[in-house]
Parts: structure tokens; C-alpha cells; sequence
């Protein structure tokens, strides 16, 4: 009874933390700067090759991990500075190039470094509960995905530049009227909704098939996510991933991955429905 | 004088025009035009590029002997990306426009389903070169891969002896997966074995956590890996990390992702699996071509089975084109209904089936070991695709154009 019961909180925690992993840079983007970032993928994927090139040179994995996630915000901010910052208050174009960078980087990745490379293997061993086995490497992911929510907390609760960038994101000309540079914010936002990005590819590359076009199996997860929580990263992206994982957990077990998949995508239509703005979009007009 | 002047020149031209067109075949015979769809983009690409090259290679070789009956060969490649829109697209930019002698190509069961229809209403043959679920009766489509009765019926009775009759299956959901999952329930019933859970993946999935829970508690003796695409082969890491120790067997594993080479040991020890081809192959036939390949590509990662079978199709082309001393679909079936559409392959001696129009092939049993070396652990022999001309399809009588399986058989 109790491995049936940790089996299935260990699967809620799994779900849960690539729901949040895979989110956390979309939602960033998309609620700092109302930009729907479609080379999304793409930045996990520099997190997840940058990692692995770190590990086959010799690097620890959490050091080789820190570097992708880095990498990928610093590939964000020069997107930023020269492609995305002209595209502002033009959500539409916005979409067109970031999906046109996106082309282009996963066919050049393609071309420049081959189809499939070996993988690196996930650390940490396994441990057993009752007739069950289980990945010790998912906590860490469920850990890091905590880790990701309470960090942007703090960031955007407890900083000086949460502070700006709350305000940018409220009215960005208020905010430029009282000294605040907003390019400075949408530059760091996108940079950090980058890293986060490259943090999920990082996280997870030990534990898939590493090929160019790797980054795109997070994607349906990523906007599901983000279309539910709405624009707010700290109000919706938690709830969000709590409703859809427990959809999803629960259709998995119950009838496999197809209903899980069906069930994921029913609970959007019926979310976005119901809650236009979704999850961040409610709970804050509650609290007017 | 004007007069006479004409009539010379009229006489030079035609003697000019005369010459030329003698001239013409021998200088200048056209090309052989060989459609290729293969995807080397996408999730696939890593399979499919392989493909590509097998096919290129081969090209090279023939076309270097002289050519098809004095006519080079030109590959046309599209590349569609694992999309089955694009492969409707493109079949008919091939056969249409540019007027293809031949189609070859086409990976997933989906794509080549797509395009079937497209290449029926023309009278251009189609070389199928991947192994599949089986059971295509259509005279147009030449299947050059193995098929469920050289690969399951072979396969799922020794994995039944060896480990047990409580099988799980995983598999893609799509028609490969659906009807290879159901030769497996076939096959188990047969031998009085259990399918004791079954699960259906969408492409694309690469998260497997509830899949491995799913196989724990339903404790099978071995899993049925049917899982397509590099995203579901994650499946393999998540569950050696999470110690799912199960032994696998599968039609599709080793040879053709080259699982066993992608991921770190011990990640397919375990892994069992029937095919006509994989790189590990050790004759003397297979090292010479391995060599050949390597020379043209000497950064392949592996030389997979369908790379290796689109080799064999441009010789299995060659040969029927020859024999029939005609590109015509008509003329290239009237040599395969001899049954002596033969050809010396790598792997060894491999006909066509004159009922069925697919390929007899020498067919092994391969175990990956702790460290992913690759051991042969049966030989079958040569296998002829028997199943279809068993359950009714002879296509030099009647051409149904259907695809069926164990529990959608011809009407009789």
C-alpha cells in the first residue's frame, strides 16, 4: 500500500517537475514582454548539448549543467539585443522570427553536428520501495523544479530588480517615467527566461536521446503550461503545473500515456474556456 | 545554280539530323530516374539519413559498372521530414513533374500508407525498403524489408521459451505499432503465452516514469519494444535509470536506431531482436560492403538495416530492369511472377516473392550484451515471406491494393 501510494506521489513529482522545468523561460518571456517565443525549444537544446560537450570534456555534471543553463541566457541576451528588441509591441512578427530562428538554428545543428549523439547516462542510481524501482535522478528534478519556483520568488519578491521588472511588466512607460530602463529589463528578463530554458535542457540531458530536434518534446508541455497559468509566472505556473499533473498522473496510470496526452490537452480546452486569462488571470482579479 | 545550292543544303542537314540521332542513344542515353523520399530531417533523422546514403552508394557503384543496361542512374531526393503531408507533396512532384522511372523511399508505416494511393494511380513501380508490421498486397509496391512472419514468428517463440509467457508491450501509436502489437497478441495466443499489459505511445512522448511503474506492476517475464522515434527511445535510458532489468526483444531495435551505440551500457543489455541486417554482421560478403560504405562515408554512426536495404533496392531494381530489358511496372512484375527475381546481397542470396512482392531474407536472432557488443545467438536461415500468399494474396492473379493482418484477412 505505501509503494502503491509513493509510486504514485513519485509520478505526480515527475510530471509536476518537467511541467515547471520546461515552463519557467516560456512564461518568463511571455509575461515579461507579452513575446511568444517560439525558438523556445531550441534554447533547451543549447543547454542540453552545451552540458553534454562539458561532461565529454571532463566536467562534473552539476558544474557542466550550470555552464548549459548559463550559455543559453547568454545566447538569449544577444537574441535579445539584436533580433527581439525590434520586435516589440509586434507580438505577431515576433512569433514569425523566433520560429524562423528556430528553423534555422535546429537544421544548422543538424548539418553541423550530425543527427544523434550518445548519451551521457543518468547519475545517481536507483533506489526501491516495496516491488517498485525508482530513479534517484527524478527527485533531483523534482528538487530543481522547487528550486526554479522559490528562486523567481525571491527574485521578483525580494530584489530591486524584481521590483522594476514587475513594474516594466505592469506599465512600462510608468515605470520609464520614474527612471526604471526597461531595455535593461527586457534584456535581463529574456536572458533569464533563456538560462531557464537551458537549465530544463540541462537537467534533462542525461536522461533522453540526444538529437537537434530534442528540444521539441518539450514544447507542447511548455505552452500548455503557460496558456493555463496565464501571464503571471508567480501566480499561474505553479497551479497550473499542480492541475495538469494531477490530470495527467492520473489518466497515465489509469490508461497510459494516450489518455494522458488527451487528458492534458482537454484540461487546457476546458481551462482557457473557462478562465480566459488563465490560472494568474483569476486569482488576481479574486483579490481585487 | 540557287537551286542546286538549296538541295545541298537540304541533303547536309538531313545527313547531319540523321547522324545525330544515331549518335544520340549511344552518346547520350537518359538517365534512369530513381525517386527517393527519405526523411533525413526530423525525429527521425538519425535513422533515416542512412537511408540516404545506402541509396547514393549504391547509385555510385552501379552507375560507375555502366550503368542500368548502358543508363545512368540520377537520384532525385526530397527529404520530408517525417510528415506525412509532405510526403503526399512530394510523391506527386516526383511522379508528376518530374516523371520518375521509379519511387523508392518512405520510412514510417504512416508515410508509406500516405503515398500508396498516390503511386496506384500511376504506373510507376514503389520499392518499400523498411521492415514493417506486413501485410501489403498491392502491385505497385515492392517491399524489400523483412516482415512480422522473418521477424516475429521467429523472434516471439524463442523469447516465450527462454523467458516466459507473460509478455508487456510498448509501442508507437500508429498503424506499425498497432498491428505489431497485434501479431505480438497473435503469436503469444498461439503459443499459449499472455500479453499481461499493453501500452499505446504518442509519437513525441519522451517522458516514461508511469510507463516503467505500468511494467512493474504488471511483472511481465519480457517487454515487446515497438517504441518509433528518437524522442521514445528515451524510454530505454529512463528505465535502465529507474533499474528495469526486464528482458526486451523487438523488430526494430539495434538494427535500425542503433539504440545499443546511442546510449551507455547497460542501457540494451537485455535487448533481443530478429533482422536481415545490422552492422555487427561478420562474413566475408557483409565486411567487403561494410568497407565500401565506409570508404564513401567514413562518419556513419552505424549502417543500419534500412540504409542497408535501400543498398540492396537499386540492385534489386537493376537486376528486374534488366532481366525485363524494360522500366515498365508491367514488364519489371512479369520478371518477379518468374520467381527468379534474384540478387546476390550482402547478407547473402534474396528473391522476390512472386505473390506477395516481398523479399526472402537470411534471417538472425541478435542478443546486445552488458557492454553492447552484439552477439548472434540463432540463425535462421533463409525466410521467405510466406504469410501472405498463405492467407490468400497472390498478386500475378488479383491486386487488392490492402493492407491485412492477423485479424483483417482477405475475403475469401
Amino acid at each position: 500500500m505505501f509503494a502503491e501510494i509513493f509510486s504514485i506521489l513519485y509520478q505526480f513529482a515527475d510530471v509536476f517537475a518537467f511541467l515547471i522545468l520546461a515552463a519557467a523561460g516560456l512564461a518568463i518571456i511571455f509575461g515579461m514582454m507579452g513575446i511568444i517565443n517560439m525558438a523556445h525549444g531550441e534554447f533547451i537544446t543549447c543547454g542540453i548539448y552545451v552540458t553534454v560537450i562539458c561532461v565529454q570534456q571532463g566536467m562534473p555534471l552539476p558544474l557542466a549543467q550550470a555552464i548549459g543553463a548559463l550559455s543559453a541566457g547568454l545566447v538569449g541576451i544577444a537574441l535579445e539585443r539584436t533580433i527581439i528588441r525590434h520586435l516589440y509591441h509586434r507580438p505577431l512578427d515576433s512569433i514569425l522570427a523566433t520560429w524562423g530562428i528556430s528553423l534555422m538554428v535546429t537544421q544548422g545543428m543538424l548539418l553541423l553536428l550530425g543527427s544523434s549523439w550518445r548519451g551521457i547516462g543518468t547519475p545517481l542510481g536507483s533506489f526501491q520501495v516495496g516491488d517498485y524501482t525508482f530513479s534517484t535522478y527524478r527527485l533531483v528534478l523534482f528538487g530543481a523544479a522547487i528550486g526554479v519556483l522559490a528562486g523567481l520568488y525571491l527574485v521578483f519578491m525580494r530584489t530591486g530588480y524584481g521590483i522594476m521588472a514587475r513594474a516594466t511588466m505592469q506599465n512600462a512607460e510608468m515605470a520609464q517615467a520614474l527612471g526604471v530602463r526597461t531595455q535593461h529589463m527586457y534584456a535581463a528578463s529574456f536572458g533569464m527566461g533563456a538560462a531557464l530554458a537551458g537549465l530544463c535542457g540541462a537537467l534533462y540531458a542525461p536522461t533522453m536521446t540526444l538529437i537537434p530536434t530534442m528540444g521539441i518534446t518539450f514544447i507542447i508541455e511548455s505552452f500548455v503550461t503557460v496558456v493555463v497559468g496565464g501571464a503571471n509566472v508567480l501566480l499561474g505556473t505553479a497551479p497550473a503545473g499542480i492541475l495538469l499533473a494531477v490530470v495527467r498522473t492520473a489518466l497515465n496510470a489509469w490508461y497510459g500515456q494516450i489518455a494522458g496526452q488527451i487528458g492534458l490537452l482537454i484540461a487546457v480546452i476546458v481551462v482557457i474556456r473557462l478562465l480566459p486569462e488563465g490560472v494568474s488571470g483569476w486569482l488576481s482579479r479574486r483579490e481585487r | 545554280m540557287a537551286e542546286v545550292g538549296r538541295t545541298v543544303r537540304r541533303v547536309g542537314i538531313f545527313a547531319a539530323t540523321t547522324l545525330a540521332m544515331a549518335a544520340w542513344p549511344a552518346l547520350a542515353q537518359q538517365p534512369i530516374k530513381v525517386g527517393l523520399l527519405e526523411d533525413v530531417s526530423g525525429d527521425i533523422a538519425l535513422m533515416g539519413k542512412p537511408k540516404l546514403n545506402g541509396s547514393q552508394l549504391a547509385a555510385e557503384e552501379i552507375n560507375k559498372a555502366g550503368g542500368i543496361m548502358g543508363r545512368k542512374i540520377e537520384l532525385l531526393h526530397l527529404d520530408p521530414q517525417m510528415d506525412n503531408a509532405r510526403y503526399q507533396e512530394f510523391a506527386r512532384r516526383l511522379l508528376q513533374r518530374d516523371k520518375v522511372d521509379v519511387l523508392i523511399g518512405g520510412i514510417t508505416s504512416a508515410s508509406r500508407e500516405a503515398i500508396r494511393p498516390i503511386v496506384n494511380r500511376t504506373d510507376v513501380p514503389y520499392f518499400y525498403t523498411n521492415q514493417y508490421e506486413g501485410g501489403v498486397c498491392d502491385a505497385s509496391t515492392i517491399s524489400i524489408g523483412a516482415v512480422p512472419e522473418q521477424q516475429f514468428s521467429t523472434l516471439i517463440p524463442w523469447m516465450v521459451e527462454k523467458f516466459g509467457k507473460k509478455v508487456y508491450t510498448i509501442a508507437a501509436d500508429y498503424n506499425f505499432g498497432q498491428i505489431s502489437a497485434e501479431w505480438t497478441r497473435d503469436l503469444m495466443k498461439k503459443l499459449g503465452g499472455q500479453v499481461v499489459g499493453e501500452e499505446f505511445i504518442p509519437l513525441g512522448v519522451s517522458q516514461f516514469g508511469q510507463t516503467i511503474q505500468n511494467i512493474q506492476r504488471a511483472n511481465p517475464d519480457w517487454i515487446m519494444a515497438l517504441n518509433v522515434g528518437a524522442s521514445q527511445d528515451s524510454f530505454f535510458e529512463q528505465a535502465a535509470a529507474a533499474k528495469l532489468t526486464i528482458p526486451m526483444g523487438s523488430s526494430i531495435k539495434v538494427m535500425l536506431g542503433f539504440e545499443h551505440k546511442r546510449f551507455p551500457p547497460p542501457a540494451l543489455a537485455q535487448m533481443h531482436a530478429t533482422a536481415n541486417w545490422f552492422e555487427e554482421v561478420d562474413t566475408p560478403a557483409a565486411a567487403d560492403f561494410k568497407k565500401r560504405w565506409r570508404a564513401k562515408f567514413p562518419n556513419e554512426a552505424y549502417i543500419n538495416d534500412m540504409g542497408y536495404n535501400a543498398y540492396t533496392a537499386l540492385y534489386m531494381y537493376k537486376t528486374l530492369v534488366e532481366k525485363a530489358k524494360s522500366t515498365k511496372k508491367a514488364d519489371l512484375r512479369k520478371v518477379i511472377a518468374t520467381g527468379e527475381a534474384c540478387i546476390d546481397a550482402p547478407e547473402g542470396k534474396i528473391c522476390i516473392d512472386p505473390k506477395s512482392q516481398h523479399t526472402s531474407h537470411h534471417m538472425r536472432l541478435i542478443g546486445v550484451n552488458p557492454d553492447h557488443s552484439v552477439r548472434v545467438i540463432k540463425d535462421f536461415g533463409l525466410i521467405k515471406p510466406y504469410w501472405l500468399g498463405e492467407i490468400g494474396c497472390d498478386l500475378t492473379k488479383k491486386d487488392p491494393k490492402a493492407q491485412y493482418t492477423p485479424t483483417s484477412l482477405p475475403k475469401k
